[in-house]
């Protein structure tokens, strides 16, 4: 697949395949216990402990490789369930039209506008007991409506394409209609947002941890973050405490969106082009102007010029 | 005018809807908020909250649904939202007008301010495509993956606790009393920027990357190309002509990332002890405190719609054709 040879996808591939692999093994491969309290209290990064100790001398290391497993799972469960949602909802409005696409998109905007966070504070705040799955859960319906937004919008556009009404005077059924002519036309833009939602469902995860709305007992990296906060990590400089965690959710941030660029750029040539030719207009002295898409197309035609 | 119309009775239906999931979240869910409650307060709650409460969640047994409905209606028309018992027995409105003008000025601002400052360098980046400049865009990227709370503890650590330059916490300086003297405003000011340059170095990165993705889209369309070649300045293309255009999906992305956005603002206060309705949020989840929970969420949800309303109008005002629709 040619998003594999796309650099910038790739290279979230490979951070994003890193991740998912502490997750799988990280519960085997932790030095300590994470929560395991020890001697050495509030040590900084040390052979023994490479990202030092807290306050009560658990292993910094340790609770974030085991984290990893929290954060992993809620993100890939809400993405999933929200992707559903999004789908069904985004393809079922975008190809019936009339009366039901104006009642589900408006429940779709109704979704957008109001602010996701506190909504799912309320939620998970009432709950007796947040976990992991819960707040997949939770998040998974508040957070589908903009793939679903994204969808209908596609779908629309799709609705009135030759092959479609092709296949509609051939006498195909609508589920055929929908699962195998314009299903796989959406393809990457399900990808997408499949992508989006998780990010979206990580950060509001971690954030939930981080001010305490769930459960503190489960480790991930919000969980982290909110003992460092609440044993004043700040005020005694002890950095090693907050700065790995946040720079693992920024990690996995960032190779969620190197892959989303990689499908949009998969998706508009206008995107790809430029990205991909940036460096040959470089080494050409050639400065992109408004109006022209660079076009490159191997040495050969690179050589005549560009379009 | 027909569709700033459509917008508002699109946003009198939001207003609605949030309000009703208020009522019917608590109903819905499973347990006996109220007894938990009860034994958590050690009958330290008033009997007065205690009925509130049994109101608020449902947990009346002489009245229909119906009938809390319309009473929880009624309480929201009166601008009654309940007592909060954080702060008992202030009653929940009173707390909330308390603190929604700090956050009303520290979000409202450098949200903006980020808006502006990321829209400006997505135009900038977009239209100078293809040279170094284009060596910024993973800089963006990895701005826009991290949490608005964890860049607000980098922020405390690099610029509050090593070189301390600015406060780390609080609204203001605490030997004074809030009032509009210049003393304090100062103070305010002074204690607002640590917070402020967090949201707006948080969010500043989204907007670049979605407006220089667009300008590059639109700086390909014959009426730049066309602009272009009649010789008009290079300036005016670039913002009369293909800036003007590209910046049309900012502005409603704008209306439809401010959930989000507002959201991650409300934990930077969070972080900064910041005396808005994001701490307050934080003070109530950390007692359980439900109807300032809830207060919180529909003052907030509220807030969100204006702020949308204001971004369509100015989208109608920069798109001539949403107004020519009718």
């Amino acid at each position: 697949m040619s998003l594999v040879r796309n650099p910038k996808a790739l290279a979230g591939m490979i951070i994003l395949a890193f991740f998912v692999l502490i997750a799988i093994i990280g519960p085997w491969i932790a030095p300590y216990n994470p929560s395991k309290v020890g001697p050495d209290s509030l040590q900084p990064p040390s052979p023994a402990h490479w990202l030092g100790t807290t306050n009560t001398g658990q292993d910094i290391l340790s609770q974030l490789i085991v984290g990893t497993q929290g954060v992993m799972v809620v993100g890939l469960v809400a993405g999933i369930l929200a992707t559903i949602i999004s789908v069904i909802v985004g393809v079922t409005s975008g190809f019936l039209g009339g009366l039901g696409d104006e009642v589900l998109s408006l429940i779709s905007n109704v979704f957008l506008v109001i602010p996701a966070l506190p909504l799912i504070i309320i939620i998970a705040g009432l709950l007796p007991s947040a976990g992991g799955l819960t707040i997949a859960l939770v998040i998974a319906l508040t957070g589908w409506a903009w793939g679903a937004r994204v969808l209908r919008a596609q779908t629309l556009s799709l609705r009135n394409r030759d092959f479609v009404e092709a296949a509609r005077a051939n006498g195909e059924p609508m589920w055929r209609i929908i699962f195998f002519e314009i299903m796989p036309n959406l393809t990457a833009v399900i990808a997408s947002g499949f992508i989006g939602t998780v990010i979206f469902a990580i950060l509001s995860e971690v954030t939930l941890a981080f001010i305490g709305v769930t459960s503190i007992s489960t480790w991930n990296w919000g969980t982290v973050l909110f003992w460092a906060q609440s044993s004043q990590a700040l005020v005694q400089g002890a950095w090693w405490w907050f700065v790995p965690a946040g720079l693992c959710i920024a990690a996995v941030g960032t190779s969620l969106t190197l892959i989303n660029f990689g499908i949009d750029e998969f998706v508009n040539p206008r995107l790809r082009n430029t990205a991909a030719s940036a460096g040959i207009l470089r080494r050409k002295k050639i400065r992109a102007r408004i109006g022209f898409t660079p076009v490159y197309r191997g040495e050969a035609s690179a050589k005549k010029g560009m379009s | 005018m027909r569709f700033l119309l459509r917008r508002m009775g699109f946003y009198l239906f939001t207003a609605w809807a949030a309000i009703t999931l208020n009522f019917f979240i608590p109903r819905l869910l499973p347990g006996d908020p109220v007894q938990s409650l009860i034994n958590k307060y050690h009958g330290r709650l008033s009997t007065d909250a205690i009925d509130s409460l049994r109101v608020l969640f449902g947990l009346n047994t002489h009245t229909t649904v119906w009938q809390d409905y319309l009473t929880y209606w009624g309480n929201l028309l009166h601008g009654d939202f309940g007592i909060s018992f954080t702060y008992f027995p202030t009653p929940v409105a009173e707390v909330m007008v308390q603190s929604l003008p700090w956050t009303l000025m520290l979000v409202g601002i450098s949200t903006i301010l980020g808006f502006v400052l990321g829209t400006l360098a997505g135009v900038g980046l977009g239209w100078r495509r293809g040279t170094w400049l284009d060596s910024l865009l993973p800089v963006a990227n990895f701005f826009s993956a991290i949490p608005y709370f964890w860049l607000g503890l980098i922020a405390i650590a690099i610029f509050g606790v090593a070189l301390p330059i600015f406060p780390a916490s609080g609204g203001y300086d605490g030997g004074l009393l809030p009032s509009f003297s210049l003393e304090f405003i100062g103070s305010a000011i002074y204690h607002a920027a640590l917070p402020a340059l967090t949201i707006v170095l948080s969010s500043v990165a989204g907007w670049i990357l979605g407006m220089r993705n667009m300008m590059v889209t639109v700086s390909s369309e014959d009426y730049v190309t066309v602009a272009q070649a009649k010789g008009l300045p290079e300036r005016r293309v670039m913002f009369g002509y293909a800036a003007r255009n590209a910046v049309l999906p900012s502005i409603s992305g704008f209306a439809l990332s401010l959930g989000f956005i507002v959201g991650g603002t409300l934990v930077t206060e969070m972080v900064f002890s910041y005396p808005g309705i994001g701490y307050v949020l934080f003070q109530a989840i950390g007692s359980k405190d439900y109807p300032l929970m809830q207060g919180v969420f529909l003052i907030i949800t509220l807030s969100v719609l204006v702020a949308n309303m204001v971004a369509d109008f100015a989208y109608a005002f920069l798109d001539p054709r949403t107004r020519q629709e009718a």
